[in-house]
C-alpha cells in the first residue's frame, strides 16, 4: 500500500470518529447543554479516579467477553442476540453457588466462575437446538430465552433469594466474602476477573486464526450448504459456536456478580450484550479490535452516569453516542466499499 | 349464565381490541416491508423514538392529529435509513436495523426525559352510533352486546382495523400488490417485467415505517397515555416476531397480535391472583410469543397448507423468498 493510500485508509477510519463528534455537539446544543462540559465530565468519570478508572475495568469484563463471544458466533454467520439472556444465566448460576457453597475462597470462587460459564452454555446451546432442530431463527429464539431469563431473575430476586427483611428489586443480599473477587490493594476492581478476559480475548483470537476450528467455523458462516458437502458437520458447528459464546457471556455475567455488585441484581447483565454487538460491529467482526473498542464504549457508559448527578443529562447519552458511531462507521464503510467497486467496474468498461 | 357475565366478556374483548391497536399498526406494517424483500429489524428503537416524538408534539401543539404525523414521519426517516444503506450501500439489513434499534431506544430517553409525567391530550372516544349497540339476544340469559367489542373505541382503534383491511386488499387483490410481492419473491423476474425493483422498495419500506410509526402514537397517545422511559421496551421485538407467526400475511399477523393482546390481558387480570408471581407475569406474554413460533416454524404447518389448498395463503408461512437480500443489475 503506498503512503497516500494509507493515510487516506486512516483518514476515512477516523471519519466516523469526526462525525459522532459533529453529530454529538449537535444534540448537547439542541438541548442546550455544553458540549466540552459534557465530553470533559465522561472522560473524567470513567478515567479520572481510582473509583472510576475501577468501575471502567469491571464494565470491559462483561463486555469484552460478550463480545468475544459474539465474534465466535458472527463468524458461524449467526446473530446471537440473546447473548443478553447467557449473561443473566451466568450470573444466576454463579449467584446459585455463592448462596450454596460454603469454604474457602479458594473453592468457592473457581466454582462459582465455573458454574457461571456452565451456565451461560446451556441457555446459548438452547437457542442453538432452538435454531438447528426447531427451525426457530436465532434471534427470536434468543430473545425469546433473554425474557425466560429476565422473569426468573426477577422471581429469585425479589421470591426465594429475597433480602433478608424486605423483598426488592434492588437485589439479593450482599454474598458471603469469600464468595467476593479479591480485589488489588486499594483499587476496586478485582485482577481475576481481568486477568480471565484477558486471557479469554486472546484464546478466542488464537482460536478463530489458527485453529482448524476456526477455519471450518468461517466456512460454515460463508456457506452453510458448500460447508456440509466438503464433508463439515455443520449442525454440530452451530450448536459449537452458541455453546462457546454462551460460555463467555455467562462467564462474564458471574464475574460482573461477585465482583462488581457482590449480588445478584436484575439488571445484572446490564445491556452489555447488546452493547457486545455494537462492539464488534465495530470491529468489523475481527477479534484483534475487540479489547480496545470494548474499552472505549465501557469509558463513554461509565463516565456518562456522571451527566445525570452533574448537568441534568439522561446517562443514555452514552447509548446514542455508542449507536451513531457504529452507524457511522458501518454507512462510512459500505460507501467506500460501493464506490471501490464502481470505479474498478469503469476501469474494466474503459479498458 | 348472567347478563353480567356476558357484560364481562364483552368488556374483555374490548379491552383486548384496544390493547392491540398498536401492535396490529406495527405487524401490518413490517409485514408490507417484508414483503418487498426488506427486513426493517429496528423496529424496537422505532415504536420507542415515535411514541416519544408523538407524545411530544402532542404535548407543544396540543393537536394529538399533529402527534401521529410527527411520530410516522420519524419512523419514515429510520426507514428510509435501512433502505438507504441496503440498497445503495448494500449493507446488511439486520446490522444496521440493530444498531437503530439500540439508537432509536436510547435517543427517545435522552430527548423524552423532560416529558416524562406530564399529561397531554389522548386520542378522543368516539364510539360509532348503531354498530356500537348491535347485540345478539341469547334467551334466558341477556343480550349479547358484541358491538360494543369492536365500534366503542377511538380513530386509533377504527385505524387500526382498516390497516388490516387496506392491508390485505392491497397486497392479494390489487395489482400493485401482485407487483409488491413479485419485488419480494423474485426480484429478477420483477426486473425483467420492467419493474423499477429499487424505488419499490423504497417505496414500501418507508410505507412500512409509516405504520410502525402509527404504532408508536398509538401507545403513547393512546392505550399507554404518557411518556416514561422504556414505555414500549421489546414491543418492536414482539411485532417483528409476530410477523413471523402471522406467516408475511396482514389477517393473520393481526390475528397475532390480538393473541398476543389477550395474553397480556390474561397476565394482568391473574396478578392479583398469583401474587407470588405478580412481578414476572407482565413478562411471560412475551416469552409464550416467541414460542408460539416453535409451533409454526414446523412442517405440519406446510402440511396442512398443501392439504388446504383453498386457505394456503393463510397457512402457509414461508417468508418471501428474495427477504434480507440486496437486487442489484450490474
Amino acid at each position: 500500500m503506498s503512503v497516500l493510500a494509507r493515510s487516506r485508509s486512516a483518514a476515512t477510519a477516523l471519519l466516523p470518529f469526526a462525525l459522532v463528534l459533529v453529530v454529538g455537539v449537535l444534540l448537547l446544543i439542541s438541548v442546550s447543554a455544553p458540549p466540552l462540559e459534557v465530553f470533559r465530565l465522561i472522560f473524567q468519570g470513567a478515567l479520572g479516579s481510582q473509583a472510576g478508572l475501577s468501575t471502567t475495568l469491571m464494565v470491559w469484563v462483561p463486555l469484552v467477553l460478550a463480545a468475544a463471544g459474539l465474534v465466535v458466533t458472527f463468524t458461524a454467520g449467526l446473530w446471537n442476540i440473546g447473548i443478553e439472556g447467557q449473561i443473566i444465566v451466568g450470573a444466576v448460576a454463579g449467584a446459585l453457588v455463592a448462596r450454596t457453597v460454603i469454604g474457602p475462597p479458594l473453592l468457592v470462587i473457581p466454582l462459582l466462575i465455573l458454574a457461571g460459564a456452565v451456565g451461560g452454555m446451556l441457555w446459548g446451546l438452547l437457542v442453538g437446538v432452538l435454531r438447528v432442530y426447531g427451525r426457530v431463527n436465532e434471534i427470536f429464539g434468543g430473545l425469546g430465552l433473554f425474557f425466560v431469563a429476565t422473569g426468573l431473575v426477577v422471581y429469585l430476586v425479589i421470591g426465594p433469594w429475597q433480602r433478608a427483611g424486605s423483598a426488592s428489586t434492588s437485589g439479593t443480599d450482599l454474598f458471603r466474602r469469600e464468595a467476593w473477587l479479591p480485589r488489588a490493594g486499594g483499587w476496586r476492581f478485582s485482577w481475576v476477573a481481568l486477568g480471565l478476559a484477558v486471557a479469554l480475548v486472546v484464546g478466542v483470537y488464537l482460536l478463530m486464526r489458527g485453529t482448524r476450528f476456526g477455519l471450518r467455523l468461517r466456512a460454515v458462516g460463508r456457506n452453510g450448504r458448500s460447508a456440509f458437502l466438503m464433508g463439515i458437520t455443520t449442525n454440530r458447528h452451530l450448536l459449537a459456536a452458541f455453546a462457546l459464546c454462551g460460555a463467555l457471556g455467562g462467564l462474564g455475567g458471574a464475574l460482573h456478580a461477585a465482583g462488581f455488585h457482590h449480588k445478584l441484581v436484575p439488571a445484572v447483565s446490564g445491556g452489555y450484550g447488546f452493547l457486545g454487538i455494537l462492539v464488534v460491529l465495530l470491529a468489523g467482526f475481527r477479534a484483534v479490535w475487540i479489547a480496545p473498542i470494548a474499552f472505549f464504549f465501557a469509558v463513554i457508559s461509565v463516565g456518562s452516569t456522571q451527566l445525570q448527578l452533574r448537568l441534568q443529562l439522561h446517562s443514555s447519552l452514552a447509548g446514542v453516542l455508542q449507536g451513531v458511531l457504529v452507524l457511522c462507521a458501518l454507512l462510512v464503510g459500505g460507501w467506500q466499499l460501493r464506490r471501490a467497486h464502481l470505479s474498478r467496474r469503469r476501469a474494466e468498461e474503459g479498458g | 349464565m348472567h347478563q353480567e357475565t356476558l357484560d364481562f366478556v364483552v368488556a374483555t374483548l374490548a379491552s383486548i381490541v384496544a390493547a392491540a391497536s398498536p401492535l396490529v399498526y406495527a405487524v401490518v406494517g413490517e409485514t408490507i416491508t417484508e414483503k418487498a424483500g426488506v427486513i426493517n429489524l429496528s423496529l424496537d428503537g422505532s415504536i420507542m423514538l415515535s411514541a416519544m416524538a408523538g407524545f411530544a408534539t402532542a404535548f407543544m401543539t396540543g393537536s394529538v392529529l399533529l402527534g401521529f404525523v410527527v411520530a410516522a414521519l420519524v419512523s419514515m426517516a429510520m426507514a428510509l435509513v435501512i433502505a438507504f444503506s441496503s440498497i445503495e450501500l448494500r449493507l446488511n439489513q439486520i446490522a444496521i436495523g440493530f444498531v437503530l434499534t439500540l439508537l432509536g431506544a436510547n435517543l427517545a430517553s435522552f430527548l423524552g426525559r423532560s416529558y416524562v409525567g406530564v399529561r397531554a391530550a389522548g386520542v378522543p372516544h368516539l364510539g360509532i352510533p348503531w354498530l356500537e349497540d348491535l347485540s345478539l339476544r341469547i334467551p334466558k340469559v341477556g343480550s349479547f352486546r358484541f358491538g360494543a367489542i369492536f365500534f366503542d373505541h377511538n380513530l386509533s382503534v377504527y385505524g387500526s382495523f382498516l390497516a388490516i383491511l387496506l392491508g390485505y386488499w392491497f397486497v392479494f387483490r390489487t395489482r400493485r400488490g401482485l407487483e409488491l410481492q413479485g419485488v419480494g419473491e423474485r426480484p429478477e423476474a420483477a426486473h425483467a417485467r420492467g419493474l423499477a425493483v429499487n424505488r419499490l422498495r423504497y417505496f414500501y419500506t418507508v410505507l412500512g415505517g409509516a405504520l410502525v410509526g402509527l404504532a408508536g402514537a398509538a401507545f403513547s397517545l393512546d392505550v399507554r397515555f404518557g411518556w416514561r422511559e422504556g414505555l414500549t421496551t421489546n414491543y418492536g421485538w414482539i411485532a417483528l416476531a409476530i410477523v413471523i407467526f402471522g406467516g408475511w400475511h396482514p389477517v393473520r399477523a393481526a390475528a397475532g397480535a390480538y393473541l398476543f393482546g389477550a395474553l397480556s390481558v390474561l397476565a394482568l387480570k391473574l396478578q392479583p391472583q398469583l401474587p407470588d408471581l405478580s412481578q414476572i407475569l407482565p413478562i411471560t406474554p412475551f416469552a409464550l410469543m416467541i414460542f408460539a413460533l416453535l409451533l409454526v416454524s414446523q412442517d405440519w404447518s406446510r402440511r396442512l397448507a398443501d392439504r388446504y389448498s383453498r386457505w394456503r395463503r393463510l397457512l402457509s408461512g414461508d417468508p418471501p423468498s428474495a427477504i434480507g437480500t440486496a437486487f442489484w443489475r450490474d
